[in-house]
């Protein structure tokens, strides 16, 4: 089964989608990110889909409901890269994504995360965190 | 020639086609004479030697196709190639921006200079003359029908052709600094044009890597709520690239019409005038214009 890497970077998780999204990859990614974000704290998600060409009402709702579920997790979720036909499907289809961050590029989408989420915050959880993890060791 | 008895009619009928195509070259210098002397002639769309060829080529073929059984039967498909012919040199007067009654002289001519013919071969045979006139004009009826049809329809390809290319002419997209992009709008906003805009606009923002759109709307004659939510699409598309738009240039009344129909534009950044955008868009890209300060030597 095809699975959708997900990639820590610092505070934030960083997902490229690179096939075709089909119903089951989109849940199965919904699922995998919101455990991914409750698990190592992740202050921001960023999501390209500069390579999707194709999306319907479905995943329009997906992503949308990954913002929201973000938030609820204290994290921002930027989209980036959109193409044209797809913001204009997105749109005729009635599914404008408020409350989804969006950027042009992936640089930008970064940008637009750390200017965001206050980093001093997750710094001091961070070393929590990682002494916690020493001192499992 | 003596007066003929009324059944012999049929001889008479064949009488009358011989006698138009022997008589072709008399009918084609009456006609010409028409069309030079009737029309309000417009020497600077066409020439007359064109005109000539193509009245001789039209006669030839209606010549060619009359026979005493099709004079009546005026739906038959013997008439195809003519009806061709005349629809041909219709759509082409049409283009070249004759008037209607300039196209419609160019068949009239004819039936007169027929009609001239057919009265000075049967001057004395005035009910063989009447009969004879009566199917010429039943036909000539339905050619002046399928010209104007012809007519029209050349007029209405013009039309469309002009409002294509207004569509295309009136949407550009203007790179106005590194990051901002520009659409003046001119023209009422309508669905098939909102989409050229949309589409034209959003691949300039992957283009260019644009990060502001702003969209002027001060060519825009009225705003309805159909055009205000075109608007709001294309402002909510340009969102979810990436990139953020902002609508300026627009005009007192039209503000006045947005509230009293009851249009939110709140979520919506709007601008009095695209240098208030400019401005704007160089705020947000923390860009700074400033008068250069005289240089102390």
């Amino acid at each position: 089964m095809e699975k959708i890497p997900i990639l820590r970077m610092g505070p934030f998780l960083l997902v490229t989608i690179q096939v075709d999204l089909y119903d089951r990859l989109a849940l199965n990614l919904e699922s995998d990110l919101i455990e991914a974000i409750s698990k190592s704290g992740a202050k921001g998600v960023l999501i390209d889909i500069s390579v999707v060409s194709i999306v319907d009402s479905f995943m329009g709702r997906i992503i949308g409901n990954i913002a929201s579920m973000s938030k609820i997790l204290d994290a921002e979720t930027v989209v980036v890269g959109m193409q044209p036909a797809v913001a204009i499907t997105l749109i005729e289809l009635g599914l404008p994504l408020t409350g989804v961050h969006t950027a042009l590029n992936v640089e930008r989408g970064m940008n637009l995360l750390r200017s965001k989420v206050n980093l001093s915050d997750y710094d001091a959880e961070q070393e929590e965190a990682d002494t916690d993890d020493y001192s499992d060791n | 020639m003596l007066s003929l008895p009324s059944n012999l009619h049929i001889q008479m009928e064949i009488n009358i086609i011989d006698a138009l195509k022997a008589s072709q070259q008399l009918i084609l210098e009456k006609w010409m004479d028409n069309q030079v002397g009737l029309q309000s002639f417009n020497g600077d769309l066409i020439s007359n030697q064109e005109i000539e060829e193509q009245s001789a080529e039209l006669l030839t073929i209606l010549l060619k196709t009359l026979n005493e059984n099709n004079l009546e039967d005026l739906g038959s498909s013997e008439y195809d190639e003519v009806i061709e012919c005349l629809s041909e040199i219709s759509v082409s007067r049409a283009k070249l921006g004759f008037s209607p009654k300039e196209t419609g002289g160019f068949i009239s001519g004819l039936r007169t200079a027929i009609m001239d013919v057919l009265e000075a071969k049967l001057s004395e045979d005035l009910a063989a003359l009447y009969a004879a006139s009566k199917k010429i004009n039943n036909l000539f009826d339905s050619f002046s029908i399928v010209t104007f049809e012809t007519f029209i329809h050349g007029r209405e390809e013009v039309i469309s052709r002009q409002t294509d290319e207004i569509s295309e002419i009136s949407t550009p997209v203007i790179q106005v600094w590194d990051g901002i992009l520009a659409l003046p709008i001119i023209g009422t906003l309508d669905s098939a044009r909102t989409q050229i805009v949309m589409e034209n606009l959003l691949e300039a923002i992957v283009e260019t890597s644009s990060s502001i759109a702003i969209l002027d709307i001060s060519g825009v004659p009225a705003v309805d709520s159909l055009v205000a939510q075109h608007l709001m699409k294309t402002v909510a598309a340009t969102r979810l690239m990436g990139a953020e738009c902002v609508i300026s240039g627009i005009r007192p009344e039209i503000a006045q019409t947005i509230v009293h129909l009851g249009i939110d534009l709140s979520n919506i950044i709007t601008k009095a005038s695209l240098a208030h955008a400019l401005k704007f868009s160089f705020q947000t890209l923390k860009l700074e214009v400033k008068r250069q300060t005289p240089r102390v030597i």
